[in-house]
């Protein structure tokens, strides 16, 4: 009984750690994306005729913590599905 | 006056296709609802024993590339259309049809005999095993799904770009019209946004590939979104396109580097050579981690909006596999939720077109920025 518990608790495990770590990731990511969400409106509601340039740099702001956050992504994945 | 109307226009055009296309989703999504639910068939257990539905093979199933694009069906009955197998081995060239494997039930005899398992081709020895060390020497030039989707996306494009462009020689000087005006705001998007912004008076230059880029990425995202025959590949998700298009990235952007950005990256001016020699390595691996994040991003951003989309309807089926009640009870949830994931993956599709260019630009800029403040001494640190 005992055994097959921690059999399958070892088979869980790394699939377990995977979804956790996604989900750090994903903790990560919305901080970062939600930070710079806000200074962007923030900065709009200062200065909305620099719209289009804040626009811009947000967008690509976002996509460079995207990308971090997917880098955890691809890894949880590859224990995933390997 | 002309930067804020293009704005608007592309800004209204692209919310209209939006809509448009979302509508298109809403309605095209559905029959992705049959693939899962007959192999997940918990109603009727058909005398055999019941089969559990998974989840993980499923998504998988759907978001790598096959040998044969599969329209509808379960394993036992599927319905797909045939691509061509094309392998050379050390016996020779193979070409054959993938539906001579019958999905896998049946071996192949050419020059050798193919087994097809798990979508890769393995080679079959007379003893009926498969031969591993000669499984691994085959070259497979194969038209697989994703080069079939290529194919048929690379052609949509042409076809959309020349009859642009032939319309521009022969309405000169007038309005545009029909397909051009749809493209306008895009390609001046691209220049003024994009090219010049980033990389300065020589824009004209890149100004090629960043559009090729742009609208390349943009139709094979969108192609990826509609689940049935011409699309459904998942193609920009797929690791080794997005590496071949940061690689042309990466060649471009060192190829056009001027002596200011070599001299930034082997000897950072100013910088004391303790340091430099900490700097000199990060600074090298920045010119190749930079595309290798461009490649990643693409492909993890495409193959993530996949995963959700499936796994919306994965629910179904495992609230099914409960009871059928809960099952219905979740559909309609999940087909809801799937639709607004639609509807955001299409800004996605267009963001990560943006992005990539943008990035791409970015790199270029630095490349072949000139110094202002320094003294220009040493040239040509080639």
């Amino acid at each position: 009984m005992m055994s097959t518990v921690m059999l399958a608790s070892e088979a869980v495990t790394a699939h377990g750690l995977a979804a956790a770590g996604a989900g750090l990731a994903a903790i990560g990511a919305g901080i970062g994306i939600g930070r710079i969400g806000g200074s962007a409106l923030e900065s709009i509601a200062r200065q909305p005729e620099s719209l289009n340039d804040i626009r811009a740099n947000m967008i690509l702001a976002a996509a460079l913590v995207e990308g971090a956050a997917f880098f955890a992504m691809v890894v949880a994945l590859l224990v995933v599905f390997k | 006056m002309l930067r804020k109307f293009s704005l608007k226009t592309l800004s209204i055009l692209l919310f209209s296709t939006l809509f448009v296309l979302s509508f298109n989703t809403a309605c095209a999504y559905e029959p992705n609802d049959d693939k899962p639910m007959k192999g997940a068939k918990v109603e009727e257990p058909k005398g055999e024993e019941n089969k559990k539905f998974d989840a993980g093979k499923l998504i998988l199933e759907h978001i790598s590339d096959a040998h044969d694009w599969h329209l509808w069906g379960d394993e036992e009955h599927p319905v797909s259309i045939p691509l061509p197998v094309i392998l050379y081995t050390e016996k020779g060239l193979d070409i054959f049809m993938s539906s001579e494997f019958n999905h896998g039930h049946r071996d192949v005899t050419k020059n050798n005999t193919y087994r097809l398992e798990e979508n890769h081709i393995k080679i079959v020895n007379d003893a009926g095993v498969i031969d591993e060390e000669a499984s691994e020497k085959i070259m497979d030039f194969s038209i697989t799904k994703n080069v079939a989707s290529l194919l048929i996306g690379s052609f949509l494009l042409l076809w959309i770009v020349l009859t642009v462009a032939r319309s521009y020689k022969n309405r000169q000087g007038k309005a545009p019209k029909g397909l051009q005006s749809f493209l306008e705001p895009l390609i001046i998007f691209v220049r003024d946004d994009v090219a010049k912004a980033s990389i300065g008076p020589k824009y004209e230059k890149y100004m090629p590939y960043l559009l090729t880029v742009f609208f390349f990425i943009f139709i094979n995202n969108l192609m990826g979104l509609i689940p049935i025959f011409p699309g459904g590949a998942n193609l920009t998700g797929n690791i080794a396109v997005t590496m071949i298009l940061a690689a042309i990235t990466l060649v471009i952007t060192m190829l056009s580097g001027n002596g200011h950005y070599w001299r930034h990256i082997f000897a950072m001016p100013g910088v004391p050579l303790p340091i430099l020699i900490i700097l000199t390595p990060i600074e090298i691996m920045g010119v190749f981690l930079k595309p290798f994040v461009l490649m990643i991003r693409l492909f993890a951003n495409m193959t993530a909006g996949h995963i959700i989309a499936l796994a919306f309807f994965s629910l179904i089926f495992i609230f099914g596999e409960m009871s059928p009640g809960a099952g219905y009870g979740v559909s309609v949830v999940s087909v809801a939720f799937t639709v607004f994931m639609g509807m955001l993956e299409l800004l996605v599709c267009f963001l990560q077109a943006y992005v990539f260019t943008l990035l791409s630009a970015i790199y270029f800029g630095a490349a072949v920025e000139e110094h202002h403040h320094e003294e220009h001494a040493h040239e040509g640190a080639h």
